[in-house]
């Protein structure tokens, strides 16, 4: 092999692994979606002199906060999980995946049940529309999260992830960890911002 | 480290499968390009018949030939398609053919997520078109669908979004896919700074695709949502704000135009070292050139909105204006690089110093654009008309054409006529001058775009028909293109590897090339590999 010479930021990229690189770039494609929906929220909340409008309760913080503190512990629970593999401890992998997928079904039953206690709909104004879209949307990005950690708890099931191998657990906890600081923000905005 | 697996480099004999079923289940980078080649050529046909219906309409004053909502359907349609389903696949068709073989890579990074996004394509175009099967019609409310217009109308309307969304997720899938393979896949010694120019423009049009599509998506979401779920975004009797579909379409639509640009740029910063038999003059600058100006695509958006009254005019006219400095350097550049050159006219050259001319034309109409006392007077007349036509017409179309009789020996194995090839790019440049220039004056004289007619007293008239008779000039060329190519693929092939002399990977290989793309890569210490390998050749 003749001496070819590659910079430093090019043996960096050569060794990250393309399913990672990939979720990187995808994650910045959904940060962009996100963005755009707090544009609009932040957009529509200039243009109301009262907000939230006449007609809709303040939210209540407190459901809402257990569901944070499940989703953040869920990406806990994963990271541990990254770093049994890494250590190639499979079977402690599967115990945390398990465990993460666990908290964000509860994440999403918790979150429906929220949902069943507010008084209003999608339908009764802007305040519902920007409420429902918004948290809807990351709703299903976090069903689709764990529709991809159960994919890679199969995956480690039959014995496919070892230490050396397991781009699609990394893939998938970067994509999961982007879902929750989606959950941050909207928290912030929503349950948060202008609280008393 | 992974373990490396030893290879074999014979593999069973795979079962004879059927040429369609193997077309339709392809992971192969090649054929997935001319899959979208051909798929966009298939849209461009389409769109192409609708502008011919309008340029029929408004032959003359007094409707003729369609309704007024069948009018709005076709100038829909006619947008949506180009944009959509033909400029940006085209481009992305030609990334995916040669962007592997330039770098010197066996495929795409994601094989079939490659094909994913592909395959979308049709059905998210389809899925448009087939608005005009529904009670209503197809979507009517522009390429731009502003609310409150896009909050009204039938089915076709909803159709219009799904199927955009289908086909912003196919983009952004592909510009994931060509970031990674650029970024890990090159061969050896193909450092950042030997990338060929058509590469760089495919990776800044992936970043445009994957930072800017989401937007629009997003957008789509608020509109549908509002047309179907009863939400009020874009409605301010609830509460919503109406300028805000305007804001989050044309923070998508503006990197959008240079999606639609850049990978022409790279094209004809390709073709025109190889025709002057000179390298491209400042390959770093041109670079940069495309890094600034995706970056500054984002902060431009607002020049679409100056008659709103509600933006800053200040901001959004100097970012504007800002854009026509890089702008001017790629201009700058490819003239250095056609001075004191030996000139080869082949088709490939003709078409790309008809994109110099035309969009320059198109590039200077902008810069007057982005003064908001002139944008006043020209907001939503023929003028716009002309303006992006000279752009992405005269521009990225002229590109995409130069693309083809560059590319053609290499895809297919023959090289397109070029007697045929000479009269497609005069009667094509003809055609356009007469159909788009005369648009100028008749945006300056306040005829509005989207009317389907117009007063016989207006002094239109004369216009009009000269616009008309250019339209048809143009799809005669386009003819004499669709000859030429099914009597060149009738021939049997006979095109050497590299036809023209090129600097690029691709050349390196036999035309077509093999399944696995290289037998052999010859060593890459430049930005123009298979140019030093002739020169060595030459040297021995």
């Amino acid at each position: 092999m003749s001496t070819v010479e590659l910079t430093r930021d090019e043996r960096a990229v050569r060794q990250t692994s393309g399913p990672v690189l990939g979720m990187v770039i995808f994650v910045a494609s959904e940060a962009m979606f996100f963005a755009t929906f707090f544009g609009a929220y932040f957009t529509i909340y200039s243009v109301n002199p009262v907000w939230p409008p006449a007609g809709f309760p303040r939210l209540e913080p407190g459901l809402a906060t257990v569901l944070t503190v499940v989703l953040v512990a869920s990406s806990v629970t994963l990271q541990f999980g990254v770093r049994a593999i890494r250590r190639g401890r499979d079977r402690g992998l599967l115990r945390w995946l398990g465990l993460t997928i666990l908290l964000g079904a509860v994440f999403l039953g918790l979150q429906l049940y929220d949902y069943s206690l507010l008084g209003f709909s999608v339908r009764d104004g802007i305040f519902g529309s920007v409420f429902y879209v918004m948290t809807g949307l990351h709703m299903a990005h976090v069903f689709g999260g764990v529709v991809f950690l159960v994919l890679v708890l199969l995956q480690g099931l039959g014995g496919q992830l070892s230490d050396a191998s397991h781009d699609s657990l990394e893939a998938g906890a970067i994509y999961w960890h982007f879902v929750d600081v989606v959950w941050i923000c909207l928290f912030t905005t929503f349950y948060l911002v202008g609280l008393s | 480290m992974a373990i490396v697996e030893p290879r074999t480099t014979e593999r069973a004999p795979e079962p004879q499968r059927h040429w369609l079923v193997e077309w339709l289940t392809t992971t192969d980078h090649k054929r997935i390009g001319i899959l979208y080649l051909l798929n966009s050529f298939a849209f461009f046909f389409v769109a192409g018949v609708f502008a011919l219906l309008m340029r029929t309409e408004l032959a003359e004053p007094g409707r003729q030939l369609v309704t007024t909502n069948g009018y709005n359907q076709l100038f829909t349609l006619h947008g949506t398609l180009m944009i959509f389903l033909f400029i940006l696949p085209v481009l992305v068709g030609f990334g995916n053919y040669l962007v592997p073989l330039q770098i010197g890579a066996l495929d795409m990074a994601f094989p079939r997520i490659n094909a994913l996004s592909f395959w979308l394509l049709p059905v998210g175009g389809l899925t448009i078109l087939s608005g005009l099967l529904a009670k209503g019609g197809a979507a009517a409310a522009g390429w731009t669908s502003y609310a409150p217009v896009s909050e009204q109308g039938g089915a076709g309307q909803d159709l219009w979004i799904v199927g955009l969304v289908v086909v912003g997720t196919a983009s952004i899938l592909s510009g994931v896919n060509f970031i990674v393979t650029i970024l890990r896949l090159r061969a050896p010694g193909m450092t950042m700074t030997r990338l060929p120019v058509f590469v760089w423009s495919m990776l800044a049009t992936s970043l445009l695709m994957v930072l800017a599509t989401p937007v629009l998506t997003a957008g789509l979401i608020m509109l549908f949502a509002d047309r179907r779920l009863g939400a009020f975004f874009f409605n301010p009797a609830h509460g919503g704000d109406v300028l805000l579909w305007q804001h989050v379409f044309w923070f998508f639509g503006h990197p959008e135009v240079y999606m639609l640009i850049l990978g022409a740029w790279g094209v004809v910063s390709e073709i025109l070292p190889v025709f002057s038999g000179k390298p491209l003059f400042g390959y770093q600058g041109v670079i940069l050139a495309f890094v600034l100006i995706t970056a500054l695509s984002f902060s431009v958006w607002a020049h679409h909105m100056f008659v709103t009254g509600q933006v800053e005019y200040p901001f959004f006219s100097a970012t504007t204006e800002l854009i026509s400095i890089p702008t001017g350097v790629l201009f700058f550049n490819w003239l250095a690089t056609l001075w004191r050159g030996r000139l080869r006219f082949e088709p490939p050259m003709l078409f790309a110093l008809g994109f110099i001319a035309l969009f320059l034309i198109g590039g200077v109409d902008g810069v007057w654009m982005a003064s908001p006392a002139m944008d006043f007077a020209i907001h939503d007349t023929y003028w716009v008309v002309a303006h992006i036509h000279y752009v992405l017409f005269g521009g990225t179309v002229f590109g995409v054409m130069a693309a083809s009789y560059y590319w053609f020996p290499k895809i297919t194995g023959r090289l397109l006529g070029r007697t045929l090839g000479k009269w497609h790019f005069w009667l094509m440049f003809c055609g356009f001058n007469l159909t788009f220039f005369p648009m100028h004056e008749l945006g300056l004289r306040g005829m509005p775009r989207r009317v389907a007619d117009y007063l016989p007293d207006a002094g239109w008239s004369f216009l009009n028909q000269l616009a008309t008779a250019g339209s048809f000039l143009i799809a005669v060329s386009l003819l004499v293109f669709l000859v030429n190519v099914v009597l060149t693929l009738r021939r049997p092939p006979d095109a050497p590897p590299d036809p023209w002399e090129g600097n690029t990977l691709e050349w390196a290989t036999s035309s077509p090339p093999p399944v696995h793309n290289f037998d052999r890569l010859p060593t890459v210490r430049s930005n123009r590999p298979v140019r030093d390998a002739r020169e060595q050749e030459v040297a021995r």
